[in-house]
C-alpha cells in the first residue's frame, strides 16, 4: 500500500469518527438523541474551545509546565535508574539485599502515591515530578540492570583479551550495551514522565495540562474536558516523534528489528 | 634449545565443576608446545576440549593442574602476549569497522588521532578498506571475521590463539578466509595456535597437526609435521599428492575417535 492511501485511509477513519459523533450528539434519532450533549459534548464545541485557547494563549503556559515537569521526571529517573541499575548489575548482593524492596516498590500502583507527594512537596511541580520519577525510574533501571548483566560473554572476554581494564570495558562494552537497552525503552520512559506529570497535575496542582481537564470537569464542562484529552493526545504524539528521531541518531548501530523497506 | 617457546602447556589439566557437584575433566595431561614462529592446528572430535586448552593457554582459564608457560614466564592471569580470535562474534556492535579496529590500539594508549589512519591500514589490507563506517550488523559473517582479524593483528601480538575461527563461515568464504590469514602470517610470522574440527583446513594451513581424543579426559594422541612448502596456497595445496598421503594417516587415527565421540554424545542423548 502506498504511503498516500495509508494517509488517506488514516484520515478517513478519523473523518467518520468525527462525523458520527456531531450526527449523534445533535441530530436526534427516532426522537431522541443518542449522545446527550450534557456527556458527549459535540465536535465543534469541542474544536472552538481549543481555539480559543490557543486564541487567547492561556493553553501554552499550561503546555510549558507539563512538558517542564515531564523533562525534570525523565531526567532525574534516567539519572536514578541508569546509576542504580549499573551499581547492582555490578554488585550482586547488594542486588540480592535489596531485590525484594525493589519488587515491592515497583508494584506499587503510582497513583497512591500522589498525596503523599502532595503533602511533602506542595502543590507545585516537584510533586508531579517525584510522581514522574517513580514511574520513569523503575522502566530505566530493569532496562539497565539487564542491558549491564547480558553483555555478550563473548564480546566480553574479547575485551579482555584485547587488554582492557576495568575502567576501558565499563567504558567500552558495559555502558553502550546498557544504554542500549535503556534507549530501546525510550518511548515507554518518555510516555511515563508525561503520564506522571498530567496524572499529579489532575490530583491537585494550579497549572498544567492535567489541571485544565481537571478544572473543566469540576464545572461539567464535558467540551473542555474533550479539548484537553486532544491537546493531551497531540502533545504525547509530537514528544513521540522527538524521541523517534532521537533514536534513530542513536542506535545507528542496530539492526532494525521490523523489516520496514 | 636457547630460544623459549611462545606456549608450553605441560601436564595441563582442565576440569569443572558441575550443577550436581560432580567435578567433569575435560582435558588430561596435555602437553602442548608451540615455537616461536611456528603455526600449529590442533584437530579433535567434537566437544573434546580444544577450545579449553586454547582458552588455558588465553589464559582465560586456568589448568587444575600442571602448568602454562608463556615465553618461559608461568601465565598468571591472562595472556597479555597473546590475540585472540573468536569463534561467535566479538565485535564490539556499536562502533564502526573503523572503530573496532581501532580500539585494539586506543586501549594501549595510543591517541584516536593515530590509532585512526592505522586502523584504516589494517582494514584494507584485510580488503574492507571501503568498509570503514558500517556497523558489524552491515556486514557479512567473512567480513566481520576480518574485521576482527584486524582488531587482534593492530596490536601485534607475539602470539595469535584461533578457535575454531571460520567455522560459522561457508566452505569458499573459509578457503579464502585462510589465504588471508596465510598472507598475513607470512608477513612477520607469528606462533599461532588454531583449533579446528576441519582436518583439511588443519593441514593446509599449518606446521604442525595435533589430535586429541574424544573427551572427557581427552588427552593429545598424535603430532605430525606438515613439511608442505611455504607459502602455500590453500586451494592449490589440496591437490598435492603429500597432502593426500598425510590426510590419510592422520585420519586414520582421527576417525576413531569421532566415532566415539559420537557414539558418546548419542548415549548421552539417550540417557
Amino acid at each position: 500500500m502506498s504511503r498516500v492511501t495509508l494517509l488517506a485511509l488514516q484520515v478517513l477513519v478519523a473523518i467518520v469518527c468525527i462525523a458520527l459523533w456531531q450526527f449523534f450528539s445533535t441530530v436526534p434519532v427516532f426522537g431522541k438523541v443518542l449522545l446527550p450533549p450534557f456527556f458527549f459534548s459535540n465536535p465543534v464545541d469541542v474544536f472552538s474551545q481549543i481555539v480559543k485557547w490557543f486564541a487567547s494563549g492561556v493553553i501554552w503556559k499550561h503546555l510549558a509546565i507539563t512538558l517542564w515537569e515531564s523533562i525534570l521526571a525523565f531526567v532525574i529517573g534516567s539519572v536514578g535508574g541508569v546509576l542504580i541499575g549499573f551499581w547492582f548489575a555490578r554488585q550482586p548482593l547488594v542486588a540480592a539485599v535489596f531485590d525484594p524492596y525493589v519488587k515491592m516498590a515497583n508494584a506499587l500502583p503510582r497513583v497512591v502515591l500522589a498525596p503523599i507527594f502532595a503533602l511533602w512537596l506542595g502543590l507545585g511541580i516537584w510533586s508531579k515530578v517525584a510522581l514522574g520519577v517513580t514511574l520513569v525510574f523503575f522502566i530505566v533501571f530493569f532496562n539497565v540492570y539487564q542491558g549491564v548483566k547480558e553483555v555478550s560473554r563473548t564480546v566480553l572476554d574479547n575485551g579482555r583479551m584485547l587488554g582492557m581494564s576495568e575502567g576501558q570495558l565499563m567504558r567500552h562494552v558495559y555502558w553502550p550495551s546498557a544504554l542500549s537497552w535503556m534507549f530501546s525503552s525510550l518511548h515507554t520512559s518518555v510516555g511515563f514522565a508525561v503520564v506522571g506529570a498530567v496524572v499529579g497535575e489532575y490530583l491537585g496542582s494550579a497549572a498544567g495540562l492535567g489541571y485544565l481537564i481537571q478544572q473543566a470537569e469540576g464545572v461539567f464542562d464535558v467540551a473542555g474536558v474533550f479539548a484537553g484529552m486532544f491537546v493531551l493526545s497531540a502533545f504525547v504524539i509530537l514528544i513521540d516523534v522527538g524521541v523517534t528521531l532521537v533514536e534513530r541518531r542513536l542506535l545507528v548501530w542496530r539492526p532494525t528489528v521490523e523489516g520496514r523497506g | 634449545m636457547t630460544t623459549p617457546m611462545a606456549v608450553a602447556l605441560e601436564d595441563a589439566k582442565v576440569a569443572f565443576r558441575l550443577g550436581d557437584g560432580r567435578v567433569y575433566t575435560a582435558v588430561e595431561k596435555a602437553h602442548l608446545t608451540v615455537a616461536q614462529g611456528e603455526f600449529v592446528a590442533i584437530v579433535g572430535p567434537t566437544g573434546c576440549g580444544k577450545s579449553t586448552l586454547l582458552n588455558v593457554a588465553a589464559g582465560l582459564l586456568k589448568p587444575a593442574a600442571g602448568s602454562a608457560r608463556i615465553f618461559d614466564r608461568p601465565l598468571a592471569g591472562l595472556n597479555r602476549d597473546a590475540g585472540y580470535l573468536f569463534q561467535a562474534d566479538a565485535l564490539f556492535p556499536w562502533k564502526t569497522a573503523l572503530d573496532n579496529v581501532a580500539i585494539g590500539l586506543e586501549i594501549k594508549g595510543t591517541p584516536r588521532a593515530e590509532a585512526l589512519p592505522l586502523a584504516q591500514k589494517w582494514l584494507t589490507s584485510v580488503g574492507l578498506g571501503a568498509f570503514a563506517g558500517r556497523y558489524p550488523h552491515m556486514l557479512s559473517g567473512g567480513q566481520r571475521k576480518r574485521v576482527a582479524l584486524a582488531q587482534v593483528l593492530i596490536r601485534d601480538p607475539k602470539i595469535l590463539l584461533m578457535d575454531e575461527p571460520f567455522g560459522p563461515l561457508d566452505a569458499q568464504t573459509r578457503q579464502v578466509m585462510g589465504n588471508l590469514l596465510l598472507d598475513l602470517w607470512n608477513a612477520d610470522r607469528k606462533a599461532v595456535l588454531f583449533v579446528t574440527h576441519d582436518l583439511e583446513e588443519a593441514i593446509a594451513l599449518a606446521d604442525r597437526v595435533v589430535i586429541m581424543s574424544a573427551g572427557p579426559s581427552s588427552r593429545i594422541i598424535g603430532d605430525w609435521r606438515v613439511t608442505l612448502p611455504r607459502p602455500r596456497d590453500i586451494f592449490e595445496v589440496r591437490m598435492d599428492k603429500e597432502f593426500h598421503a598425510l590426510h590419510r594417516e592422520i585420519w586414520s587415527v582421527l576417525k576413531d575417535e569421532v566415532m566415539k565421540g559420537y557414539a558418546q554424545s548419542a548415549q548421552a542423548e539417550a540417557v
